[in-house]
């Protein structure tokens, strides 16, 4: 996914000369492209992210488009209230790359975690938060960002993630996309962690339950059109998440459905354990240790299923 | 010469001119407390001198066009100073002083600090939490050299807010870029809201610390306006530097029973206070 945004942000730099690309001294030679075109719109910011990200709302109330980019935690809960009061308070276009989201940096330790991000960065007024699950969403995500007005956070992943759209999708932010068709149940996922929703949704089929999956890669705003829809249609609706289960997608959807007349369908959430991982290993290790894995997201969907059916 | 090359020595009676027009801001800012209710009083005081000198004088604004590229911008950094922005924005005509009238009642958009850019015209940054001026200035200032604007920012800070990381994160950056039409007035009451600021961290040599980091320093009276001026106005002052222009200042300052008594951070003056203040500062009651 990295290499995409950097790759994308090239392109946009050329289009757009408002673009201004700052990074908190990460992506070595990541951008070199984009620096040899873009060489008066690019800064190495350091390791400063609290200026990091007021420059961007300070360039953004003069008329350009920044771009802040590094590590997810650093862009994110290190300068969240740069965030909060430059950007989101001022209401500006500043777009927010988290980069190496959730477990993907699994044995930097939890210093490079981040699983509370949606969860602080959904919570402030005028902040729209994109999860895009694969390098192509990623691409329309970001297009649909510069032409936002206002903060965009955006959560990506680290490199060599599949590619899960085979061609571009109709991308607008707020409005999901239908990953897969499928009659019984349905399962929401946003980011990274999509081909955990597919995989979940091929072994329920292996057991004649059809999954229908659904990329809900804006988080805020959430898509509640759609969510009428699947709640209306489906018995079972499931969410799929690489976050804290405080804060996150589930959360979203919860409070959606707290203010919502009975549905059709029951929810049931599968996110991340509120905890800190103090082991190394794979990212799906990682996610495994805090309760997320496809047979886990099976098994409890079947459960889901089985109580629904009973009721 | 100042970048309209205008000349930055100012005559005796200009001198003057500024020194009324700033005991009329102070009165009009001790009124304004004792009726809304609002505190930082001794803040308010101690930046007047500096505040009027860049609106009366330094800053390249048109209130009738305030939203000009080429502005200068000017950030108060020190957003608890902003009962003494919103007289001198009003004085200045960026918006009626009637509008001033329901400070602080609900609904007003008068309160203890600035509100955003949208909302009151002159504003270029809602500020109130400290240390987050300067890095907006800097991207302000970036944004000038990347669009190839001639204007300024000038950010005022307080000396407590120099306990900010924030604040030496963006100076680092600003020096590494020579971000030369950029400049700071530090108001250096040595106070800060609940205690002397060279006590509660190691403030001095806050110059030093400056030129430290890059900036081409220097160290004024923050009530001799024919210095602030001359100072302000030689923005970029060839050093290819941003600058930082520490204005030693007296809390409270104009009014004799609030000078440097840091009680005047949050104390409300009462009736009987308002006039004797203005009496002191030769403003009619």
């Amino acid at each position: 996914m990295r290499n995409a945004f950097a790759d994308e942000i090239t392109k946009l730099g050329a289009a757009d000369p408002r673009v201004v690309l700052l990074s908190g001294d990460i992506g070595n030679k990541l951008f070199d492209k984009y620096k040899d075109e873009n060489e008066d719109r690019f800064f190495n910011c350091g390791v400063a992210e609290a200026n990091m990200m007021g420059m961007a709302a300070g360039l953004a109330l003069n008329g350009l488009r920044p771009v802040v980019y590094t590590i997810t935690p650093f862009t994110t809960t290190r300068c969240l209230e740069q965030i909060r009061v430059d950007a989101c308070y001022h209401r500006v276009p500043v777009i927010i790359v988290g980069t190496g989201s959730g477990l993907s940096y699994v044995d930097l330790g939890p210093t490079h975690h981040s699983c509370e991000d949606i969860a602080l960065l959904r919570a402030l007024p005028e902040m729209t938060v994109l999860c895009p699950c694969d390098a192509v969403e990623l691409r329309a995500a970001l297009r649909a960002a510069l032409q936002h007005d206002g903060p965009v956070y955006m959560r990506i992943g680290k490199k060599g993630e599949p590619i899960l759209h085979q061609t571009p999708p109709d991308f607008a932010i707020g409005r999901a996309i239908t990953m897969r068709e499928g009659s019984d149940v349905c399962i929401i996922s946003t980011g990274n962690v999509m081909p955990m929703a597919l995989t979940a949704s091929d072994q329920l089929a292996a057991d004649g339950i059809s999954a229908r999956v659904e990329s809900f890669h804006t988080v805020k705003p959430l898509d509640t059109a759609r969510l009428a829809e699947l709640f209306a249609r489906y018995r079972v609706v499931a969410s799929v998440e690489e976050h804290s289960r405080i804060g996150g997608l589930a959360s979203a959807i919860a409070e959606w459905l707290a203010a919502q007349p009975r549905q059709k369908a029951d929810f049931t959430g599968f996110s991340l354990a509120d905890r800190f991982l103090h082991e190394v290993g794979s990212q799906d290790y990682a996610r495994r240790q805090l309760g997320l894995s496809p047979e886990i997201v099976v098994a409890g969907i079947k459960r889901a299923v089985a109580a629904s059916a009973a009721a | 010469m100042s970048k309209n090359g205008k000349s930055t020595a100012l005559s005796a009676e200009q001198v003057d001119e500024l020194r009324a027009t700033a005991n009329l801001i102070r009165a009009k800012i001790i009124e304004t407390s004792h009726k809304a209710k609002m505190p930082h009083l001794g803040s308010c005081l101690s930046c007047t001198d500096i505040l009027t000198a860049l609106y009366f004088n330094v800053l390249d604004i048109d209130p009738k066009n305030p939203r000009d590229p080429e502005r200068d911008r000017f950030i108060l950094s020190k957003g608890h100073g902003a009962p003494a922005l919103f007289q001198i924005l009003a004085m200045r005509g960026f918006f009626p002083e009637s509008m001033m009238s329901d400070y602080g009642q609900d609904g007003s958009l008068f309160g203890e600090h600035p509100p955003t850019p949208d909302h009151l015209a002159g504003i270029e940054a809602a500020t109130g939490s400290l240390g987050h001026g300067l890095p907006m200035g800097v991207g302000m200032a970036l944004s000038a050299r990347i669009l190839k604007r001639k204007h300024r920012v000038i950010a005022v800070l307080s000396d407590g807010e120099c306990n900010e990381g924030s604040v030496w994160e963006a100076a680092m950056f600003a020096a590494g870029q020579k971000l030369d039409r950029l400049a700071i007035v530090v108001d250096f009451n040595k106070w800060q809201a609940t205690g002397r600021s060279e006590e509660i961290m190691a403030l001095t040599p806050l110059a030093d610390k400056w030129r430290a980091f890059g900036w081409n320093a220097c160290e004024i009276d923050g009530h001799d306006i024919e210095a602030l001026v001359r100072v302000l106005t030689a923005v970029p002052d060839g050093s290819g530097k941003p600058v930082a222009i520490i204005a030693h200042t007296v809390k409270g300052k104009g009014v004799s029973f609030m000078e440097d008594d840091n009680n005047w951070h949050y104390r409300i003056p009462t009736a009987d206070e308002v006039v004797a203040a203005k009496r002191e500062l030769g403003i009619p009651t």
